[in-house]
């Protein structure tokens, strides 16, 4: 096992930031437990992905910029998203490939950025985590988590390890749930669709938690089970490895108010 | 053909809403899926294969005046001719020239893609030559009036219901009064209606998987036999093809071939595999008198020298429709031209430019799942997000798209500004949501709020939160 990063900079990512801050701080508590010297950069707010695919480079590459010159001081930076992980790793290199000095630097964040859960898993050796949620979940693989982290083992591992949790396998478990960020609203009609498909197969599994490493697939699914009427609560996979799956899930109403 | 891209988004619209379509297209994805997957794990070398096909296409691109020049020269050798077109319109007034010397008054035809591209039907019509399609599943588009909506399955937006509707309307003058139900039925009596088609056709099109440098030979690989009756039976054989399907050799072909069926329906290998060289020769049992290979171009040569260029190693397995959710919710008519699906957002904006069908690389969640299955494996995503960047460039991208993201990114790129901003609007979304948890309405977010609710934020920002708690 790798040598564990001891300082590791947190990517909050904006949908946490803005969404769900309770993220940030279950992210903080798994990582500092894993033995991780966290700190939060004040100069952080997106990774760029939404002008990347709009296709707008070099708004792209300003905002780049930014993150790099943000995180490159310390041993890793953590993400709890694979997409936002996945933006600093796999396109960083491309966006800068060919410029004599941002290429280097990017290239050089991108092997030392991680998706919280396999970061935990695969760098940390974290395989065991203290904590109870009772009931049947189901976990929704994000594209990019699966697709670009090769997150898929790590996150069911960890979660077999949460007392009373049986978790729930959805039957089309690597399609995507109709989000891809700016997709959602420039093609309502069709990741509509997408969304009411994974809704369906997340009812068919009878979980009463679904469970996702990505805060775009989670405000998707659980704006679309509100919809519905649902009882099915969406949480984000670190609020329940945290033991922090107590709080209102998302979409639900602040307790007490 | 016509193309209707640009109204991708009605059209989209149309397909979510006809349930007939979604019935058979929930059928076919799934099959195709598990098909896929199960030749794939048979295999232990696939992924290897992968790699080998990828190869091979790179190298033909990278040496394919090379290898176009060989092949004509053996064709040449083995006694037939070559023709290169650098349009669509060029080509079908070849391919009407050559069936006029024929004195052809039918030709039947095998499944192609490229006759799609040149609207070869329409115009041999209008030009008193009749076109007879020997695919089932083309000849139930053709016999609908409609286009393919998938490269591999062209009819396959159709139900059984409505195969059996049309067959028992279009048979009915031929004699055959009785509305059939099964499917073993419907496809006997296609076959026996197709029979004497075969027979009496002057011209054979067929197009083409793959052009053999090496020998001068075509190949075409389908599951009925069709494509062989096309091209042995008439006095006249005419292949047509894009530049980028030439392989050097028949082994490349066959390696080829091999990812092809287990992408395509998960066959090891296609059911008929039919490679011709030339004319009928001396002492020759049958096959045509002439035959004739028409070469497009069609903007292959341009996408060759272009950043486009890997998505010429499309051997058109229909792997990445099969797996796209997107082509699986609104079928492959919305796209609105000869190419649906991944591959078809990366080569229509090449084609047929990217102001007509600019929606199509935009119109994906970007979830991947394309390149993956890929046999060839082309970057579909990034070949998209590439005509993004091209229609943000050319200003094609709807001015509120550009003017939104400019704004963001220029606050993105400010952070103390960017803390403070967002700090007081997600203070006001989150007071404004805490007792219902959610928005059922959003201003300026009906593309959101249409389909699903907006759950209301927690209230305060992480960072915010963070610096109280850290300083405390």
């Amino acid at each position: 096992m790798p040598a564990t990063p001891r300082r590791v900079g947190l990517f909050v990512t904006c949908l946490v930031d803005l969404f769900r801050p309770t993220v940030g701080f279950a992210a903080v508590k798994l990582l500092e437990r894993a033995g991780c010297a966290v700190t939060v950069p004040a100069a952080q707010t997106c990774c760029g992905q939404p002008a990347y695919n709009a296709g707008d480079r070099a708004d792209t590459r300003a905002i780049a910029e930014g993150v790099i010159a943000a995180f490159e001081p310390f041993d890793a930076t953590v993400a709890p998203s694979g997409s936002c992980a996945g933006m600093i790793r796999r396109h960083y290199p491309a966006l800068f490939a060919g410029d004599p000095v941002w290429e280097e630097r990017a290239k050089r964040l991108a092997e030392k950025t991680f998706e919280l859960v396999s970061f935990l898993v695969d760098e940390c050796g974290v395989a065991s985590v203290d904590a109870r949620h009772e009931g049947r979940v189901a976990y929704h693989d994000s594209c990019s988590s699966l697709r670009e982290m090769g997150v898929r083992a790590q996150p069911r591992q960890l979660l077999a390890t949460v007392e009373g949790l049986e978790l729930a396998e959805l039957s089309a478990r690597d399609v995507c749930c109709g989000f891809g960020g700016t997709f959602c609203v420039k093609y309502p009609d069709i990741s509509g669709r997408m969304v009411a498909d994974k809704a369906k197969d997340i009812a068919a599994t009878g979980a009463g938690t679904v469970l996702a490493g990505d805060m775009g697939c989670l405000l998707n699914i659980a704006g679309r089970l509100s919809r519905e009427g649902s009882a099915v609560r969406a949480r984000h996979v670190a609020e329940v490895l945290a033991g922090m799956g107590g709080r209102p899930a998302i979409g639900e109403p602040a307790k007490g108010r | 053909m016509d193309a209707t891209s640009r109204t991708f988004v009605a059209n989209a619209r149309a397909g979510l809403r006809d349930a007939a379509l979604q019935t058979s297209l929930a059928r076919f994805q799934g099959g195709f899926q598990v098909k896929r997957a199960e030749a794939a794990e048979r295999l232990p070398e696939f992924e290897a294969l992968r790699d080998e096909a990828r190869a091979i296409k790179d190298h033909v691109l990278a040496h394919l005046d090379h290898y176009l020049e060989r092949f004509e020269e053996r064709v040449r050798a083995s006694g037939g001719t070559v023709h290169w077109c650098e349009t669509p319109e060029q080509a079908r007034e070849r391919i009407l020239a050559l069936c006029r010397e024929a004195d052809a008054k039918t030709v039947t035809k095998s499944k192609s893609m490229i006759a799609e591209e040149m609207a070869l039907n329409p115009f041999l019509e209008e030009h008193g030559i009749e076109p007879v399609e020997t695919d089932l599943g083309e000849y139930v588009v053709q016999l609908a009036d409609e286009r393919p909506s998938h490269i591999i399955a062209p009819a396959v937006h159709k139900t059984r219901d409505q195969v059996a509707d049309l067959f028992h309307e279009k048979h009915t003058p031929l004699g055959r009064t009785r509305r059939l139900e099964r499917v073993e039925e419907l496809v006997e009596e296609a076959r026996e209606v197709l029979r004497p088609r075969y027979l009496a056709a002057d011209v054979g099109i067929t197009g083409a998987n793959f052009l053999i440098a090496e020998t001068g030979s075509s190949a075409v690989v389908t599951n009925e036999g069709n494509a062989d009756l096309t091209q042995i039976l008439p006095r006249m054989h005419i292949v047509i093809a894009t530049l980028e399907k030439v392989v050097p050799t028949l082994e490349d072909a066959t390696t080829i071939m091999r990812v092809l069926a287990r992408s395509a329906t998960g066959q090891e290998f296609s059911t008929y595999t039919t490679v011709s060289t030339g004319p009928r020769r001396p002492g020759d049992a049958d096959g045509p008198e002439a035959y004739h290979v028409v070469l497009l171009d069609n903007g292959r040569s341009r996408m060759l020298g272009s950043e486009f260029r890997e998505v010429l190693r499309c051997i058109k397995c229909g792997a990445c429709m099969n797996h796209c959710p997107v082509y699986g919710a609104v079928g492959g008519h919305a796209y609105g031209w000869v190419y649906p699906g991944p591959v078809g957002a990366v080569l229509t904006p090449n084609l047929i430019g990217l102001e007509e069908a600019r929606h199509l690389p935009n119109a994906s969640s970007f979830c991947g799942r394309c390149e993956e299955v890929c046999p060839v494996r082309i970057p579909l995503p990034g070949l998209m997000r590439k005509l993004r960047e091209q229609e943000f460039a050319q200003g094609l991208a709807p001015a509120a798209v550009r003017r939104g993201i400019g704004a963001w990114a220029w606050l993105a790129r400010r952070p103390a500004l960017y803390r403070c901003l967002t700090g007081i609007g997600i203070g006001m979304m989150g007071a404004l949501g805490r007792r219902r948890g959610r928005f059922v309405r959003l201003p300026l977010a009906g593309g959101w709020t249409g389909a699903r609710d907006m759950p209301a934020p927690e209230g305060a920002t992480f960072h915010a939160l963070w610096r109280k708690e850290r300083k405390a």
